[in-house]
């Protein structure tokens, strides 16, 4: 019931739903539009007008030295940053055609369509299985209990941990390795069937095995989903993304093919941080 | 006089200490890196050496004079108190005490004249041999420190053990009193089982020791062991505490709910302290407004729907029972909720999750470990709470589960059990210790019970 009414909102802001998708001029679906976004902690700006697009079924790498709001732009996408008192946004973001700052917006349907994987592993204190049914529950996707087990098992099978705990699925999810854990937050984003996935440094707590064992993953996620991931690493961001946007400041200083960025860089505070002179 | 040899000790500790400053600095030439230990603690090590052990002597000659004169009173005056019996010697002794050192005498006679002197006498060579020891402690301590003070001294050693000795003191004084209370509790209860049965005071049915003597000349013989009871007792505590339970667990757990997820910060900082002034409210104010607002207002509600509800009862203490602890539950609640980590929440929110659902699904599933044990350590408070019961359930150890009719609780009935005079070796009285005994069992198996629960939930993220 909650759940049409909320798509019953969705499609009534939606009214240019034929409208076709915007499009990059390369030629791209463009997924998400942000334009001149603006983000204020009280009264400080931590964002000063950032204009960026998300590509449809491409890796979108945010990198920047720390504080610069790689985070801040990140949580602007799912609206993340409403459970935070003092932070106020500017700009629209347009996910598809609809405005997602839009007081007409459900945020749980939007969350549900724009999915966030975090920093640390954060696997609610219950089993896997009930980890990953978590949101198909609340949303109401499975009529039955052979749907959600269906549900839970092609997300694990998805963030490519199924084979590793399909015996165990009733132990506590906080039971397995760092690694684990985080392709099971993965599984859990995955099981509500978004759109887009936000990865707020995926790896950051994770050995480097584990941490190739998410790149690897997150490079099959991008046939089914949209993906922008905030990483510290400049070899993350070479390996797993399409796409790269610098940040510097609370500023986006430049965006673009990933390849470019870092091998042609046309801004000089790009260039020296990709070589490693600040950050 | 003790006091005056306390003060003398503190100046002496005070002047000591800056002396062995002093002491210290110039014998490293007024070089600091010379020193093993910082002056100060040079200062400490020569006054604690010449105050601690006269500090001691002190008390224990406070502790054992008195006794100790007395032994010898009776002693030199043997032929005096023969044949008295325990209160007429003692009655005997603080009078010669106050002839002796001034005070309120009974009524004076030869004997006690005598007994007098020999006090007086006694006491001034207890004076002096005291004075005299503390001197030479002190002198000896100062005499010993002075001269062991050297740069390479660890005083700071001798100073930090110290401390820890005088702290182990402290803590080992609150041990022995809890160790001593419970002793005292339970041997006074094993004068009651001889009295009485065990198996009669636990699962009797009948409570009225008021009547445990009737006719006249009885004596312990004909002590009816079947109104010992303690059932009826149990019932009425476990009644009221259901009651206050329900009150409190439901308000208490949602404002801590409140307060932790959806209060904005400015309303926390008002609501959460005026939540724990209820906490500071004086029981026996409780007591009266259960008496006097609360009790009639249950009594004409009753009457008004047709029931008939006495005018102490079992509602009335139970739920004012339980506003009082709202704030254990609220307090002890809103420390666990906060407890479970921001980004559980953040997790739940990013699924798309109401904040109510994370609350339902993933908040309180987390903190229950925390909740439960908060709701146990405010059903212990309600079952040892006093004032309340009395003022407003009543004395009638009625064995019902009437919410209406007047019950009364184990504590209720301690009090009751030794109020007025009493002689301290009857049953009836005996019976307050053997129900203290009982009590003392439920709320510390209750607390062991909580703690356990606690532990495992601080397993769980750390
Ligand atoms: N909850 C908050 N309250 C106040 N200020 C905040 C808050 N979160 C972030 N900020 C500020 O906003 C700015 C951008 O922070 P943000 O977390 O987006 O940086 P970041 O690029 O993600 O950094 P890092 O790489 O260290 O994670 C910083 O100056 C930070 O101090
Ligand atoms: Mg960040």
């Amino acid at each position: 019931m909650a759940l049409e009414m909320t798509t019953d909102t969705l499609s009534a802001v939606d009214t240019t739903v034929s409208a076709p998708p915007a499009v990059s001029p390369d030629g791209e679906t463009l997924k998400m539009r942000g334009r001149d976004v603006k983000v204020f902690y009280g009264d400080k700006q931590a964002l000063h007008g950032v204009d960026l697009d998300v590509r449809k079924n491409r890796v979108t790498a945010l990198i920047g030295p720390s504080g610069c709001g790689k985070s801040t732009f990140l949580r602007c996408l799912n609206r993340m940053n409403d459970t935070i008192d003092i932070c106020r946004v500017k700009g629209d973001i347009l996910l598809d055609n609809d405005d997602i700052y839009d007081p007409r917006i459900d945020v749980v349907e939007l969350r549900a369509r724009v999915g966030m994987v975090f920093q640390k592993p954060n696997p609610f204190p219950k089993s896997i299985f009930e980890n990953v049914a978590y949101g198909a529950r609340i949303h109401g996707l499975a009529q039955s209990k052979t749907d959600l087990e269906a549900i839970v098992a092609s997300s694990l099978q998805r963030a490519g941990l199924f084979e590793e705990v399909k015996d165990r699925l009733d132990e506590p999810g906080t039971g397995l390795s760092g690694g684990q854990q985080q392709r099971l937050c993965i599984a859990r984003a995955i099981a509500v069937s978004p759109e887009v996935i936000l990865m707020d440094e995926p790896c950051s707590a994770l050995d480097p095995i584990a941490t190739a064992k998410v790149e690897e993953l997150i490079d099959e996620l991008r046939q089914n989903y949209t993906i922008v991931i905030v990483t510290h690493s400049m070899q993350q961001a070479a390996r797993v993304s399409q796409h790269t946007a610098f940040f510097h400041l609370g500023n986006l200083v430049e965006e673009g093919l990933t390849n470019d960025i870092f091998t042609n860089p046309k801004d000089q505070r790009t260039q020296d941080y990709i070589t490693g002179r600040f950050g | 006089m003790f006091w005056t040899y306390a003060a003398l000790l503190l100046l002496v500790f005070v002047t000591a200490n800056v002396y062995g400053r002093f002491r210290a600095m110039q014998m490293a030439g007024n070089q600091l890196s010379a020193l093993h230990s910082r002056p100060s603690y040079h200062g400490g090590y020569l006054a604690i050496l010449a105050v601690l052990p006269a500090s001691v002597l002190l008390i224990v000659w406070a502790v054992i004079e008195p006794r100790l004169l007395n032994t010898l009173v009776i002693n030199a005056n043997a032929q005096l108190v023969e044949g008295l019996y325990k209160p007429e010697l003692q009655a005997f002794l603080r009078d010669a005490r106050a002839i002796a050192f001034g005070g309120i005498v009974g009524f004076s006679d030869a004997g006690k004249e005598q007994a007098a002197e020999v006090f007086a006498s006694l006491a001034r060579i207890s004076f002096y041999l005291k004075t005299t020891l503390i001197l030479a402690l002190v002198a000896g301590g100062l005499w010993y420190g002075n001269r062991s003070i050297h740069p390479a001294m660890r005083a700071r050693h001798f100073v930090e053990r110290t401390v820890m000795g005088l702290l182990i003191l402290c803590s080992a004084v609150a041990i022995f009193t809890t160790i001593g209370i419970v002793l005292s509790l339970i041997f006074e209860s094993l004068m009651f089982f001889r009295k009485i049965p065990i198996m009669d005071f636990v699962f009797g049915t009948h409570w009225s020791p008021q009547s445990a003597f009737e006719g006249a000349g009885a004596d312990h013989g004909e002590t009816n062991t079947k109104i010992f009871g303690a059932i009826p007792l149990l019932v009425g505590t476990m009644l009221i505490t259901f009651i206050a339970i329900m009150v409190a667990a439901p308000i208490g757990l949602l404002s801590a709910i409140y307060l932790s997820d959806y209060a904005s910060t400015p309303v926390r900082a008002i609501a959460k302290p005026v939540l724990e002034i209820l906490a500071g409210i004086p029981t026996v104010v409780y007591g009266f407004f259960a008496a006097l607002t609360v009790a009639p207002f249950i009594r004409g509600w009753g009457e008004s729907i047709g029931l008939s509800v006495s005018s102490e009862s079992a509602l009335a203490a139970g739920l004012v029972m339980g506003i009082m602890i709202i704030p254990f539950v609220s307090s002890l609640s809103d420390d666990v909720i906060n407890a479970v980590p921001q980004s559980l929440r953040d997790g739940s929110a990013g699924l798309g999750a109401t904040k109510s659902e994370t609350i339902r699904r993933v908040v309180l599933p987390a903190a229950l470990p925390g909740i439960v044990s908060a709701l146990i350590l405010a059903i212990s408070r309600a079952i040892g709470e006093t004032m309340i019961v009395v003022m407003a359930a009543g004395l009638a150890a009625n064995m019902t589960v009437n919410p209406l009719e007047a019950v009364t609780t184990v504590t209720v009935q301690i009090v009751t059990l030794l109020v007025g005079d009493q002689e301290f070796d009857s049953a009836k009285t005996l019976a307050a210790f053997a129900l203290g005994l009982l009590l003392f069992c439920i709320t510390l198996a209750l607390n062991i019970f909580a703690l356990r629960v606690v532990k495992k939930y601080r397993e769980q993220y750390d």
